[in-house]
């Protein structure tokens, strides 16, 4: 038999939707780091988005299930650090959440993100593309979503928050 | 243990305790969007535990599941803050806003650490906890916008100030201190913190609470 590439396991993985947005898979969303095929494992750098969200464990064996169907074995290493933010979500990814009814986070700021921004009307409603937008809510139905409401098509729509 | 590890299951701690206080709202917050904001923070306090408890976990050989769930109340290092049941908003609000103003001037300390895996968990644990701190001085600045609720807040702040204090060793103390008098606009007392380990009543009930299930199925349930 011969040795997974690297190459096949993104593309296995590319399959794997996001358990609470499926629109968008695993590599949309940023969160494999990296892939690498060392004496027949895979090995996934795997980047969790909120430390709490319940859909981490899914993806994992998700994960193990995509490598075993490729013939080979997953070693997921799980990275606690700073380097998921939604800005790694893909152009493609942002789009597929924005035709979704998701609103994609803005890009993280240089300084702090404050309270006033998001207060602002720097946001587009994911239906009209109006920015007239108000914050309604810090936090939704999930971790990494805040309720915004459209003040142009009185719709009220979910937020992605920059992380 | 590891002065590393006491660092992490003292954090942890905090984390899962208050998350639980915080969880306490669900289904009975004043309005509904209150009701999802103080699920979602404690989902995002329990998951910060769930990371400490496992690097605390890899030292000690253990899991985070029996960190978390296994040890005797006494045996928590959280501070008595999060401890407190006061479900009352004032109160509410008060410690949610000393705590994540307290648990910014921690993280800031952790981030630099020589230790990569504890300045990349606080880093990461940062980005969450902007979002409780936004959360918490909107409703300090909706409270100091009126007489009544002005004097809510100061009354619930004058109570848990000692408590405040706790949650920070004594260097960082001075910090807290300067932030919350600068915010309120007036002096807080001298007086003395209460330290970690001291624990409150409370936190037998609450420990009885969270373990039941886990005590009742002790190898584990399948649902």
């Amino acid at each position: 038999m011969s040795a997974v590439s690297e190459q096949q396991v993104w593309d296995a993985l590319s399959e794997i939707p996001d358990p609470e947005i499926p629109v968008i898979s695993l590599v949309d969303l940023g969160v494999i780091k990296d892939v690498a095929v060392e004496n027949g494992t895979v090995c996934i750098d795997f980047t969790p988005t909120f430390m709490g969200c319940p859909a981490l464990e899914t993806m994992q064996r998700e994960m193990h299930a995509k490598v075993q169907g490729l013939g080979a074995k997953a070693e997921i290493r799980v990275v606690l650090d700073d380097s998921w933010s939604t800005d790694r979500i893909s152009p493609e990814g942002r789009e597929k959440l924005r035709l979704a009814g998701f609103a994609p986070p803005a890009p993280r700021t240089a300084g702090k993100l404050e309270l006033v921004q998001l207060q602002g009307s720097a946001y587009r409603c994911p239906y009209c593309g109006s920015t007239d937008t108000r914050l309604d809510n810090l936090f939704g139905p999930t971790q990494c979503r805040s309720i915004r409401y459209c003040n142009a098509c009185r719709q009220p729509f979910e937020q992605f928050k920059t992380i | 243990m590891s002065k590393r590890t006491d660092l992490l299951l003292s954090i942890a701690d905090d984390e899962l305790i208050l998350g639980w206080r915080n969880s306490e709202w669900t289904g009975i917050a004043p309005f509904l969007e209150e009701d999802v904001a103080f699920s979602s923070i404690a989902q995002n306090e329990i998951g910060h535990a769930r990371a400490l408890y496992e690097l605390a976990a890899a030292e000690l050989g253990t899991t985070a599941d029996e960190l978390a769930f296994d040890r005797k109340p006494e045996e928590y290092r959280c501070a008595p803050l999060v401890e407190l049941r006061r479900l009352e908003w004032a109160r509410t609000i008060a410690r949610h806003w000393l705590y994540e103003t307290a648990d910014e001037i921690r993280l800031a300390e952790l981030k630099a650490s020589d230790d990569p895996e504890i300045a990349g968990i606080a880093a990461k644990m940062d980005r969450e906890e902007t979002y409780h701190r936004m959360h918490a001085e909107m409703w300090v600045d909706r409270l100091l916008s009126t007489g009544d609720g002005r004097s809510r807040l100061n009354e619930a702040v004058d109570e848990l100030w000692p408590y405040a204090l706790g949650v920070l060793d004594d260097e960082l103390r001075p910090e807290l201190r300067r932030r919350a008098e600068e915010r309120l606009g007036r002096e807080l007392p001298e007086i003395e913190a209460v330290p970690r380990g001291a624990h409150e009543v409370e936190l037998a009930e609450l420990w009885e609470e969270m373990t039941m299930v886990r005590r009742s199925a002790p190898k584990g349930a399948q649902w």
